[in-house]
């Protein structure tokens, strides 16, 4: 016994329906017509126009909270303003870069250190300026010695 | 390619008064000339009904890719003309964008725009906002920062609150909200515990607003002071003593009227009483 319906009867179904479906829709029998792009736009505000400021103000330190306002508003338009501007700005460091460098380098070289095997630290600090890598390191490996009874 | 065709017409002593470039010329140029058009009558008062025409057609492709013009207040465009639709001066801001510098005393509600509303009436999950308007705006009690179903924030009526307009135009009740798109207040939400609140024009407010505006560069000299600046014309001052916000009021009512020069020696003969 087949229970519901077989899948080609359904879309034999489906098909009808959707036959009876789109007959039955009416549509315009006009060509397509393109909107015309506008290129006049229309603005209410005078906001914009302007460059208005914010509403909030407060003068002599009345009300510290909205002077603080007054200056993250308005930093914020010129920011908008400024967008197409290149504004790398450097921002004050303490150091100078090449110290930075330096205490890095040497940063990378004690923690290289630390979490090597006891072998490779002495060869470590010998190979220490041989940056190419142009000197092999030709000496045998220490293999293990069967003790001798 | 764009071609522009320009009417000639003798019309000058009509009530309609047609701008256009003169000639009957067909020109290459793109949107210069609409610029042009405009630009001859930067900083001269005009009057409604008064008709920007410039006539476009296209040749050959469609897909023309031409600049923007940006009407402001004051401007409307009709199909392809910009009709001048309030009475004053015509003013332009690089790089595209021309308005109407009018004066009224009437608010219209507008998107965007940061307004002083009084709360007349709290309904359900709704405040009424009187904003000055032809309807009084709608303010979500959701609209707050840190506001939720059970947290709701602590406005009463007769309360003053400093809002955007999200929605408003001539066919909707206004809305206004106190956050910004990210959530946050920024300043806006219920304010001024004591203080004055008093009714400006509408060219006194832009006055105040502008980037480097005299009129409050010579009033902080005066004494120290909280102002809010609604677009809706309402100002709201607060200083130190009754005094002297009453004096803040009188010298902003003022000033609307005084030439800078004028203003200026009344700042100073107040700033003299009071030392």
């Amino acid at each position: 016994m087949q229970r519901g319906l077989d899948a080609e009867l359904k879309k034999q179904l489906d098909e009808e329906e959707k036959r009876i479906i789109s007959d039955e829709h009416w549509f315009l029998d006009l060509p397509e017509l393109k909107a015309k792009e506008n290129y006049i736009i229309e603005e209410r505000s005078y906001a914009p126009c302007e460059d208005l400021v914010f509403g909030r103000m407060s003068f002599r330190g009345f009300n510290p909270e909205v002077e603080k306002l007054m200056l993250l508003m308005n930093t914020h338009k010129e920011e908008e303003d400024d967008e197409e501007e290149d504004n790398v700005s450097r921002m004050e460091t303490d150091i100078t870069d090449e110290e930075m460098a330096r205490r890095y380098e040497s940063l990378v070289e004690s923690m290289r250190k630390k979490f090597a095997k006891k072998r490779d630290r002495s060869a470590i600090t010998k190979n220490k300026e041989d940056v190419n890598c142009n000197a092999v390191d030709n000496r045998p490996k220490k293999a293990f010695l069967k003790p001798q009874y | 390619m764009l071609f522009l065709h320009f009417y000639c017409e003798n019309k000058s002593f009509s009530r309609s008064r047609k701008y256009t470039n003169t000639g009957r010329s067909r020109c290459f140029l793109a949107m210069d000339t609409i610029h042009a058009c405009f630009k001859e009558k930067i900083g001269e008062v005009l009057l409604p009904g008064d008709v920007f025409s410039f006539r476009l057609s296209e040749s050959g492709d469609g897909s023309i890719k031409t600049e923007k013009i940006i009407c402001g207040p004051g401007l409307r465009r009709n199909g392809e003309e910009v009709q001048v639709c309030k009475s004053g001066i015509l003013r332009h801001k690089q790089p595209n964008m021309y308005w109407i510098d009018s004066q009224q005393r009437r608010y219209v509600p507008a998107k965007g725009e940061s307004v002083i509303g009084i709360v007349t009436a709290k309904s359900g999950d709704i405040f009424k906002v009187d904003v000055g308007g032809s309807e009084q705006a709608s303010l979500s009690y959701l609209a707050f920062e840190g506001a939720t179903k059970r947290n709701r924030p602590n406005v009463q009526v007769g309360d003053l609150v400093y809002g955007q307009f999200t929605i408003a135009n001539k066919d909707m009740e206004p809305e206004l909200v106190c956050i910004d798109s990210c959530g946050r207040a920024n300043g806006m939400g219920v304010f001024g515990a004591d203080g004055l609140l008093f009714k400006v024009s509408l060219g006194l407010v832009r006055r105040l607003l502008a980037p480097q505006s005299e009129i409050i560069k010579d009033l902080e000299k005066i004494f120290p002071f909280e102002l809010v600046v609604g677009m809706n014309g309402r100002v709201w001052v607060k200083a130190k003593t009754v005094q002297q916000t009453l004096i803040v009021t009188n010298l902003l009512e003022t000033c609307e009227n005084m030439t800078s020069q004028q203003r200026q020696t009344l700042f100073k003969r107040v700033a003299e009483g009071f030392l």
